[in-house]
């Protein structure tokens, strides 16, 4: 019996994140009006005590060589503007507080949501006259993850009213329901019906999203959001939308307001 | 098993065009006898019944880590008949209805999208859904 009751343990553990015995991070928040739950719960709780203590730890973290990465391409010149980021958000301290847990946010020009991997291209292409980075480029996730880490412990948060919000809003609500593939499962079936039980070796969580691009141990890499998103579709043995199509943005608006109010932990650390 | 699935193929029923009624299926999908053998490996096998992603199942505790998502599946045959298993693995959502998360094994009513590789097929095939029943049979307790 060994074997399987060792694995049968179930629901989110009973501690609290403090990263380096400084930042509390709120990872146990009221849920907003109108959410099938009471409380959000992030997936640091589902994760093993070696995971949860890398994650406290920033000196252990593997996820924080990225974020050393990511600050130093914002520095660093590209493109035929011969630009930095920081040669025009010069203050990066006071410009980066905050900013990446209000994503994605309603762009009017784009007449579409923003996330922060959409807003670098826009400023790569129309700034810098430098090429915008391919999905999941390594410094995509470098600088992704530098920006959002400068907001670490700070609520998540996606303003709806905004533009078109609302529409996008209903329409990753209606994807977030809709059963995929073969096995026939939404994101529902996995993270609202079943989390805190294990699905073979993995602990279901909520799905939510505020840890990233986060670092997963099983492939000892950074994994951006839309490369989860992906990889749950694919699980379902469905065809997955290509990263930042409509479908994809649609979810991560609505999967992010799912999570409204846990604090930013990226770089998270996951399985 | 490409040799049952050959010599089963003329009798063998299409998915879904066995109404499952009342929550039973009692007609064999092929008139071959099940391999419980057989069986117990299409359980554990991930990529076919998989069913140890959301079951634990004392007889497989050789295997790692068995899933919670379901009931554990000791003593099944003692609370189900032949008849209800077989429309169980056949399609689940016709025995405990559309939400369940459990996938239907032998049927082409599925979700949107499906990849390519899987389109038009089912999880498992006709006598490899037999030879899972004939496993299921063997857990009993009593
Ligand atoms: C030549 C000037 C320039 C450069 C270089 C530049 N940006 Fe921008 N950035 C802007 C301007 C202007 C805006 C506001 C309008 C817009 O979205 O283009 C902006 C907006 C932004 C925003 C959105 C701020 C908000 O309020 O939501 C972010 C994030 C951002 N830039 C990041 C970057 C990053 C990362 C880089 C380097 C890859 C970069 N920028 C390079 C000029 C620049
Ligand atoms: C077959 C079950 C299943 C389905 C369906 C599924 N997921 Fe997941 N998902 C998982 C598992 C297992 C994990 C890893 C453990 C965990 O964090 O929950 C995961 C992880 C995640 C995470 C990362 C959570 C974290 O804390 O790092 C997000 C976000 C997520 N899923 C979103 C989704 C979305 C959106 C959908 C639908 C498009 C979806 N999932 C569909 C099983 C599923
Ligand atoms: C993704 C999860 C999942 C998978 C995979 C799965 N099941 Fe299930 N199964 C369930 C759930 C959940 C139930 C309980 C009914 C419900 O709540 O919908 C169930 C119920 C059952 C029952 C009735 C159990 C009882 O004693 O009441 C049997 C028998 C069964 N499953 C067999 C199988 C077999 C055989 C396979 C693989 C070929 C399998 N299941 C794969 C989730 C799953």
């Amino acid at each position: 019996m060994v074997g399987t009751s060792a694995s049968l343990a179930g629901g989110p553990v009973d501690e609290k994140l403090v990263i380096d015995g400084e930042v509390e991070i709120m990872t146990r928040v009221p849920a907003p009006e109108g959410h099938p739950f009471d409380e959000l719960i992030s997936g640091w709780h589902y994760r093993t005590e070696e995971t949860r203590d890398l994650e406290a730890d920033s000196f252990q973290n593997p996820g924080m060589l990225y974020v050393e990465r990511g600050e130093e391409i914002w520095n660093t010149v590209d493109g035929a503007a011969g630009k930095s980021c920081a040669s025009c958000h010069e203050d990066s301290e006071e410009f980066l507080k905050g900013l990446g847990a209000s994503y994605p946010k309603w762009n009017e020009d784009a007449g579409k949501p923003f996330n922060i991997e959409l807003q670098i291209n826009q400023c790569r292409e129309q700034n810098m006259q430098a090429e915008p980075y391919k999905f999941d480029a390594a410094d995509q996730k470098a600088l992704t993850t530098y920006i959002k880490h400068q907001s670490l412990g700070m609520p998540m948060k996606v303003d709806l009213s905004e533009g078109e919000m609302q529409t996008w809003w209903d329409k990753g609500k209606e994807l977030y329901y809709t059963r995929t593939g073969q096995l026939n499962l939404s994101c529902a079936t996995c993270h609202e019906n079943y989390n805190g039980n294990y699905i073979r070796a993995d602990h279901l969580s909520q799905g939510n999203v505020n840890g990233f691009p986060t670092y997963r141990l099983k492939q000892a890499d950074l994994v951006s959001l839309h490369n989860r998103f992906r990889g749950c579709i694919r699980d379902t043995r469905a065809a997955f939308p290509a990263a930042f199509s409509d479908e994809l943005m649609a979810l991560e608006v609505y999967v992010t307001w799912r999570g409204s109010g846990l604090g930013i932990e990226t770089p998270a650390v996951r399985q | 098993a490409v040799l049952a699935a050959s010599a089963a193929a003329a009798g063998t029923v299409a998915p879904d065009s066995v109404p499952i009624v009342d929550m039973e299926l009692s007609e064999s999908l092929t008139g071959v006898q099940g391999d419980p053998q057989a069986g117990r490996e299409a359980f554990a096998d991930r990529k076919k019944g998989n069913c140890l992603a959301c079951h634990a199942n004392a007889d497989l505790n050789d295997q790692l880590f068995h899933g919670e998502v379901g009931p554990v599946l000791d003593g099944a045959a003692d609370r189900w008949s032949e008849a209800q298993l077989r429309a169980i693995v056949v399609n689940s959502k016709d025995v405990f209805g559309e939400q369940t998360i459990m996938p239907g094994f032998y049927t082409l009513k599925v979700g949107i999208n499906v990849d390519e590789e899987f389109a038009g097929k089912t999880i498992l095939s006709a006598q490899e859904v037999e030879d899972v029943v004939a496993y299921l049979m063997t857990l009993k307790e009593n």
